[in-house]
């Protein structure tokens, strides 16, 4: 924890979008429908250009190489219950933080309503809010608060502008979540209160609560109430079946906020709260959920490939691709929760572009079935190429965001949990084939006679998508400046679980053998992904010997740890 | 020599007749406000020639509730720097918890009588016997509040209950309200039977009535038979029950809710709620505190089945009104939670929760109120389909409430939710907050049932069926009038657009208004709420 910084910058961000949503609410009725709209989106979209300005402030105002939360901001918020308003940034949240704010003001403009336009907008920015409030939060109840205050705008975003049964799409969603907020709620207020009767002190901060001592059976019941929330929210397999019906049913601007960015809170809570909380519940029970990670790979895959529905694909797609983010994240190795962390930034980029081009083939076309449509290429040549390149960077192409964070999981997986990485590896064979066929049928082929005047992407479709594709490519060729922020933050909450469950990794899982031989920095991330190559050959070889000095030392490390590990 | 002051003693109290205590009149003087108020206003009216007109019995009710508040305050004030004291010789108490209910009921009331205002001017009621009831049945809820002996709760139980029963019984022109007091009445008067009966066992089994002394017996004496005490106690539990709708005892209120005239509905929801709770958690945490391994058990049965009952059945209703009924009963295993805690941290929440949920729930029925049209007949979950587009206003109030009663953050159900699931975990009953969080997940289905009704748009021509028409009385609308303002029978001014019902009426408005925002602002900033509720304790703490 280093000085706080003067300004309150997460503060801010959290309340620029709140406020910008009371300003749009309250804006007068007596405007015409159009000035009001034209209004409320100037509003809106400056509102959101401005939280993403403070974003790219604060991922340069932090300090690179420093694990813990930065930018902290205390306030007592109910001091009866222990509650405060406590925020701050670190490596894990810091790109999630990016990864919103570049996809709000996007979502809002690639994806405009024709009516209501106002309570859209307001909703959206709540929404927003509501987001930064959780990436954020450092208070339990406090990310409870924001965590269950997404539910809102999104139901009512479904309701009000959704297509299809979207009622029943709305509601099941909401209760789906609100069912597994319950056990998340009481969880959290044991936690709590177990602290309390330890300390004396009821406090919800989870800087405090980190030194709870919890015995085992505790942590795995608590383990199991956080994860029924943050599974839902995800979604992990089996507890997605409200997602395709709910991505499918909502508005384009709706369904790029939902599978992006709200997807990633179950996976950034797994991270900051079952990681850093129930340690040795999460060792043990690691097995368990990234078998449930692998399954949602291949059931994901499997069902995409057999959807005639766009929208559904893209669905199942990212329930493959959160697939992903949990092997990473309870594989355990730096590496692997390094790219589960990499993957969600990648999946909210890439699912946020496939969500956009396929509403906008719904604009021109008015259908997402695959067999109603045919030969787009042709009259639309820049929707297809970026199409294109969007779906290479899901299946995972080298050079494109996917590639980087699937490469990390797997690799990082494979070292710690051999066999769901070899399971998981046909994921992505997979995931190639639906994404394949589907851009086939749409795409090639000479256009039918409703094809031909299919209209190509205008101006602003594309100025839309331009910051994307060329996010898409730049953390494909040069992660390095992400990886060295998030890694810190991913070796000290790797350090942790291993601390406390006295779990003894593979050394080049930790950081890379020259960290072993003392020698690599913080961000030895190019060092620690060649470890990874390097002790996969060690245990391809199997017990050969090694001459050279540094190999031995690998050899030595693996052999060693594969002893100790349970 | 010991024998003469004795004697003294003995011979005083036979030469005066009755030994006089005491009385400090700041301890009952809201009470004696809200009495004084409906005997005022009813002494009033009787002395005209025609009835009082409505506008000046709801002025005088407010007046009443705001100078019974203010009162409290005071209270409140003498609490904080004097402490908490019992007066009239033991009878009544003086504390936090007691302040806390006052301000509560009297909060209740004052909403109450606003919301209350448009519905006697829609039905065309004259007379002040709304308002003078009301003012009566909430006195009796503060009296259960201060109350420090069974029979002071007993009398304000009664005092609640049988202006309750009139007031359920309010609308004449509706046989199901006539239906709904006849059965309020009779399991009302069964439970209180019961209830005079537990006095009577606990009476029998410690020697005395009064709290304190009951707690002090308790303390002093172990003992070995206790079977006499214990079916007093349990007796106690049922005649609370009845109060506070708890499963099984919760028989009555789906029909009772149904039945009687809405605004009743939910100040009976919100201050017969109270009252129960207040002098069901000051018996039983604090006079059978010793007992708590005894009582605990069975009101962790009660509240686990209150709460799945009333979030379970609740799904099947198709009337607004029964299904806010049984989401009450739901609510009520939320407090439950608290009390079944037996600590200090369970009473304050339980207080808390009860603070909050009576402006959710008076602000709820104000708007079923409106919704319901003339004749109070309308209370069909259909009805609310489309509202949001005839009147967006009084649409985005019910889905503030409702969703404050699913406990939504930034709400004051939140708030209340989590503490009394903090309450419950200390107290070490997980598992029953794991119950009610999970009924709350089920209760939130039928609360976002009303609110999708409300956003789906409405077949076609169902914005013109007989509520706008009944209400812009004769006035004939015309296609190209965009706006229609009409003078109703009773005087209320309806303004509306041509596709939507009337426009609110400005008490309704007022108070349904006054409840969206202390459930959203003290959501937001809770702290002024919760501070208070965590002064306001009990004066035999546990």
């Amino acid at each position: 924890m280093g000085p706080s910084t003067t300004f309150p910058y997460l503060t801010t961000l959290v309340l620029l979008p709140a406020g910008a949503a009371v300003a749009c609410a309250v804006m007068p009725k007596s405007m015409s429908e159009r000035a009001q709209r034209r209004a409320v989106l100037t509003v809106g979209t400056l509102a959101m250009v401005a939280a993403l300005a403070l974003a790219v402030t604060i991922a340069v105002e932090f300090r690179v190489g420093d694990g813990g939360y930065q930018m902290q901001s205390v306030h007592q918020w109910m001091p009866q219950l222990g509650v405060s308003w406590h925020l701050g940034v670190d490596g894990i949240s810091l790109f999630l933080l990016l990864m919103a704010a570049v996809l709000f003001p996007l979502a809002l403009l690639g994806a405009t309503v024709r009516q209501k336009s106002r309570s859209y907008v307001v909703w959206l920015l709540v929404l927003e809010a509501a987001c930064m409030g959780s990436f954020v939060s450092l208070d339990l109840i406090l990310f409870f608060v924001f965590f269950e205050l997404t539910l809102v705008p999104v139901y009512f975003i479904i309701v009000g502008w959704g297509s299809g049964r979207r009622a029943y799409a709305a509601v099941k969603f909401f209760l789906y979540t609100f069912l597994g907020s319950a056990f998340l709620l009481v969880g959290i207020v044991a936690v709590a209160v177990i602290h309390d009767q330890q300390t004396g002190h009821l406090t919800f901060d989870l800087v405090a609560l980190q030194s709870t001592h919890l015995g085992l059976a505790s942590q795995i019941l608590l383990f199991l109430a956080f994860t029924a929330a943050f599974a839902v929210k995800a979604p992990i397999f089996p507890f997605h079946t409200w997602s395709p019906d709910a991505y499918s049913s909502s508005p384009t601007g709706g369904a790029v906020i939902l599978a992006a960015v709200m997807a990633k809170l179950g996976t950034y809570g797994v991270i900051r709260f079952d990681l850093t909380l129930f340690p040795r519940a999460v060792v043990d029970l690691a097995p368990l959920l990234l078998t449930l990670g692998v399954i949602g790979i291949l059931y994901g895959a499997i069902v995409a490939c057999a959807q005639r529905d766009l929208k559904r694909l893209v669905a199942y797609s990212s329930l493959a691709h959160i697939g992903f983010i949990v092997l990473g994240t309870f594989a355990l190795s730096t590496e692997a929760v390094t790219g589960g962390v990499l993957q969600m930034v990648n999946h909210g980029l890439v699912t946020a572009a496939l969500f956009l081009l396929i509403g906008w083939i719904w604009d021109r076309r008015r259908t997402w079935r695959t067999d109603e449509l045919r030969g787009l290429q042709r009259p639309a040549p820049i929707l297809a190429a970026m199409f294109t390149v969007v779906m290479m960077a899901s299946i995972g192409l080298p050079g494109l965001n996917g590639f980087v964070g699937e490469f990390l999981v797997l690799a990082g997986t494979f070292l710690t949990h051999r066999w769901w990485a070899v399971v998981a590896t046909t994921g992505v064979v997979l995931a190639a084939v639906y994404l394949l066929w589907a851009f086939q049928r749409v795409f090639h082929h000479a256009p039918g006679p409703e094809d031909e005047h299919t209209r190509d992407l205008g101006w602003r479709e594309t100025a839309v998508m331009v910051p994307l594709i060329g996010l898409i490519i730049f953390l494909g060729v040069y992660p390095k400046p992400v990886l060295d922020r998030i890694t810190p933050t991913v070796t000290a909450l790797v350090h942790h679980v291993d601390a406390a469950t006295g779990r003894v990794q593979p050394p080049v899982a930790n950081g890379g053998v020259a960290a072993a031989a003392s020698t690599a920095a913080a961000g030895g991330t190019r060092a620690s992904t060649a470890a990874s190559a390097l002790t996969a050959a060690c245990r391809h070889h199997g017990q050969s010997a090694w001459v050279d000095g540094r190999h031995v030392v690998c050899h030595a490390a693996v052999t060693t740890s594969t002893r100790r590990l349970p | 020599m010991n024998l003469l002051p004795s004697l003294a003693g003995m011979a005083a109290a036979a030469t005066s007749h009755l030994a006089v205590p005491h009385i400090d009149y700041l301890s009952i003087l809201p009470i004696m406000i809200m009495l004084g108020g409906a005997v005022a206003i009813i002494g009033w009216s009787s002395l005209l020639r025609r009835p009082l007109d409505v506008t000046w019995v709801t002025s005088l009710t407010v007046l009443t509730a705001t100078a019974a508040l203010t009162m409290s305050l005071f209270q409140w004030y003498s609490v904080l720097h004097s402490g908490a004291h019992t007066h009239i010789d033991g009878a009544v108490v003086m504390d936090g918890f007691s302040v806390l209910v006052s301000v509560l009921v009297t909060c209740a009331a004052f909403v109450s009588a606003v919301v209350g205002d448009s519905w006697l001017r829609r039905e065309d009621v004259r007379g002040p016997e709304y308002h003078v009831l009301m003012l009566v049945s909430a006195s009796g809820a503060m009296t259960m509040g201060v109350a420090n002996d069974l029979i002071v709760v007993f009398l304000g139980l009664e005092i609640l209950s049988i202006a309750l029963y009139v007031l359920a019984a309010f609308n004449p022109r509706r046989a199901e309200s006539g239906e709904a007091a006849l059965k309020y009445f009779v399991l009302g008067a069964f439970s209180s039977a019961v209830f005079v009966y537990g006095i009577a066992l606990v009476y029998g089994a410690t020697g005395t009535s009064n709290l304190p002394q009951i707690a002090d017996y308790l303390a002093r004496n172990v003992a070995l038979h206790d079977g006499l005490l214990l079916a007093g106690l349990a007796l106690l539990l049922v005649g609370f029950g009845f109060k506070i709708a708890a499963v099984p005892f919760h028989l009555w209120t789906p029909d009772v809710y149904q039945g009687s005239p809405t605004p009743v509905t939910g100040f009976m929801a919100a201050v017969a709620k109270a009252g129960g709770f207040a002098a069901l958690l000051r018996v039983f945490v604090s006079s059978f505190h010793l007992l708590r391994a005894d009582w605990q058990p069975p009101v962790w049965v009660l509240a686990c089945i209150t709460l799945v009952l009333g979030a379970v059945v609740a799904l099947l209703q198709q009337d607004i009104k029964r299904m806010l009924a049984y989401s009450s009963i739901n609510h009520a295993g939320f407090i439950l939670l608290g009390l079944q805690a037996a600590t200090a941290r369970g009473v304050e929440a339980s207080l808390y929760y009860l603070f909050v949920y009576s402006f959710m729930v008076i602000g709820t029925f104000g708007v079923i109120s409106l919704v319901a049209g003339r004749g109070d007949r309308d209370h069909g979950l259909e009805t609310y389909r489309g509202l949001a587009s005839r009147q967006p206003w009084l649409a985005g109030a019910l889905v503030v409430l409702l969703l404050a009663q699913a406990g939504v953050p930034f709400t004051t159900g939140f708030v209340a939710k989590l503490e009394v699931v903090t309450a419950a975990v200390h107290g070490g009953s997980t598992a029953l907050a794991v119950v009610a969080m999970v009924t709350a997940a089920i209760a939130a289905f039928f609360y976002l049932r009303v609110g999708v009704l409300m956003y789906t748009p409405a077949p076609a021509g169902a914005g013109e069926d007989g509520t706008v028409g009944e209400a812009l009385g004769d006035a004939a609308p015309s296609p190209d009038d965009p706006v229609l303002v009409g003078v109703g029978e009773a005087g209320a001014i309806t303004v509306g657009t041509l596709s939507s019902a009337p426009a609110v009426p400005a008490g309704a408005a007022f108070g349904i208004a006054l409840c969206v925002l202390v459930t959203v602002v003290f959501g937001i900033w809770p702290q002024p709420l919760t501070a208070f509720a965590h002064h306001a304790t009990l004066v035999l703490a546990p």
